[in-house]
């Protein structure tokens, strides 16, 4: 069988304005996950490094079952699942944006907690020894040092979130993928609306990526 | 005269190994005390235990007046005798996301509430002192390990403490900064700060020293006048550990 497959050119470009409908569910997921997430990251990893044991086990088992479980499996449960729960039904948007949450939450608490325990225990006895009390070490010394150190990986933890919310057009969120799939159902043009959606994720990293790059010179530059 | 330090029988382990044993020592008022030994020896935990940067297992530790409590114990004391306490590190320990200025303003301002203005002042007056008022606009990474080391003097200095501690100051510099260090400690002692310093510069220990102590093991095993104790050590173990020191 010989493709006499074509690349149109022009069905690429009519399902623009269709597609691009989905950029701003996709954004508000991820930005707004990503939000709650990282409040989330800096409570637990904050807790999973604490000494007292009744602080740190809870905050570790978080991290560990919202990194060792699949997203999908995440989003799946909490918008089909948990309404059982609670009662009532979840919008989807909603869930998307919980799943996110919860799942970037873990994986930025162990930026925190990495970022904190890579600053020079030297720092610490600094602070103290000058009467500086522990909070106001590690706000005022150790925070500032380890948050310069965690834009990288937050930045690459953003890109990965980004792409994760593809995954929510399983429960029916008018994202970038779903706003693709809807539409290929009616013009039967796979490959090209595909391709657009790449090209509209691709163009969101890349602009993140930059952004990023230009906070981590700004933040270093000191240094 | 007045007593800053007392230990009554000091006990102090990491794990099992017992690195300070039965450590008496008392360190008055205006004193400079200068700690020497071999590495490992316990010397720099000693000065540690002074400002609860290690905590005692056995014994009596009193700063200033105020008990600090062994292991365990209530610590309550510990932030009032840190703020009468100085430290200055091998590894100088200075905030690298600050300039110098605001390493030397940060505690008079968090701890003491020193308004700004005050505390600013003291900070250009302290740099003069120690001889780098021109630089404290930079990064501390942008400074030498001399000045960096003065930096980090300074900044214990603007907490005005009643006692110095320094931890091997100069250990980690090159050789060609080592005086500048040496200079501001020894303009110091002659102010009357009360010093205790580790350290392996015997040079220093011989003219600046009121009172040398040699640590052997985690125990004190002589001390007296500097003279005494460089050309007259009467302790078998002082002898060889200064032959070997200052042999070169």
């Amino acid at each position: 069988m010989e493709s006499q497959f074509q690349f149109d050119w022009q069905a690429a470009i009519n399902s623009i304005p269709f597609l691009i409908k989905g950029i701003p569910y996709t954004l508000l997921i991820s930005f707004g996950g990503l939000l709650i997430g990282f409040a989330l990251g800096i409570i637990f990893g904050l807790l999973s490094i604490n000494r007292h044991w009744f602080l740190k086990w809870p905050a570790t088992a978080y991290i560990e079952i919202f990194r060792g479980t699949p997203i999908l499996v995440q989003v799946l449960f909490i918008f089909y699942g948990l309404p059982d729960l609670i009662g009532g039904p979840i919008d989807p948007l909603t869930a998307g944006i919980a799943a996110i949450a919860l799942n970037s939450g873990a994986y930025i608490s162990e930026v925190v907690r990495g970022g904190v325990q890579s600053i020079d225990k030297g720092q610490t006895e600094a602070g103290l020894s000058l009467g500086l009390s522990r909070t106001q070490t590690f706000w005022s010394i150790i925070w500032p040092q380890a948050f310069r150190r965690m834009i990288p990986p937050l930045g690459n933890q953003a890109i990965v979130s980004i792409k994760d919310t593809s995954l929510f057009s399983v429960i029916g969120v008018g994202e970038l993928v779903r706003q693709g799939q809807v539409y290929i159902a009616n013009t039967f043009t796979a490959f090209e609306v595909y391709f657009v959606v790449a090209v509209m994720y691709l163009a969101i990293t890349l602009s993140l990526s930059l952004v990023l790059r230009l906070v981590e010179r700004r933040g270093l530059a000191s240094v | 005269m007045t007593q800053i330090v007392q230990m009554k029988g000091m006990n102090k382990y990491f794990g099992k190994l017992h690195v300070l044993k039965d450590i008496d020592l008392s360190v008055e008022q205006g004193e400079v005390v200068v700690i020497i030994g071999a590495s490992g020896s316990g010397k720099s935990t000693l000065i540690r235990c002074v400002n609860g940067l290690e905590e005692f297992e056995s014994g009596h530790l009193e700063v200033e007046g105020q008990a600090l409590a062994p292991k365990g114990g209530n610590q309550k004391m510990l932030a009032e005798i840190r703020k009468e306490v100085g430290m200055v590190f091998q590894q100088f320990n200075l905030f690298p996301h600050l300039t110098v200025k605001k390493n030397i303003m940060l505690a008079p301002q968090k701890v003491k509430n020193t308004p700004q203005t005050v505390a600013n002042a003291t900070a250009e007056r302290l740099l003069e002192r120690v001889g780098i008022g021109n630089q404290a606009d930079k990064y501390p990474s942008h400074l030498s390990g001399g000045q960096q080391q003065r930096v980090a003097i300074a900044r214990a200095l603007a907490m005005e403490p009643r006692l110095m501690l320094f931890d091997e100051p100069t250990s980690a510099l090159d050789p060609e900064m080592i005086g500048e260090v040496l200079d501001v400690m020894r303009e110091l002692a002659k102010e009357g700060m009360t010093m205790m310093v580790v350290t392996h510069e015997m040079g220093f220990a011989r003219e600046v020293a009121d009172r040398v102590i040699y640590i052997h093991e985690g125990q004190i095993v002589e001390q007296g006048k500097p003279d005494d104790v460089f050309d007259n050590p009467q302790n078998e173990r002082t002898q060889a550990f200064l032959s070997r020191v200052l042999a070169h």
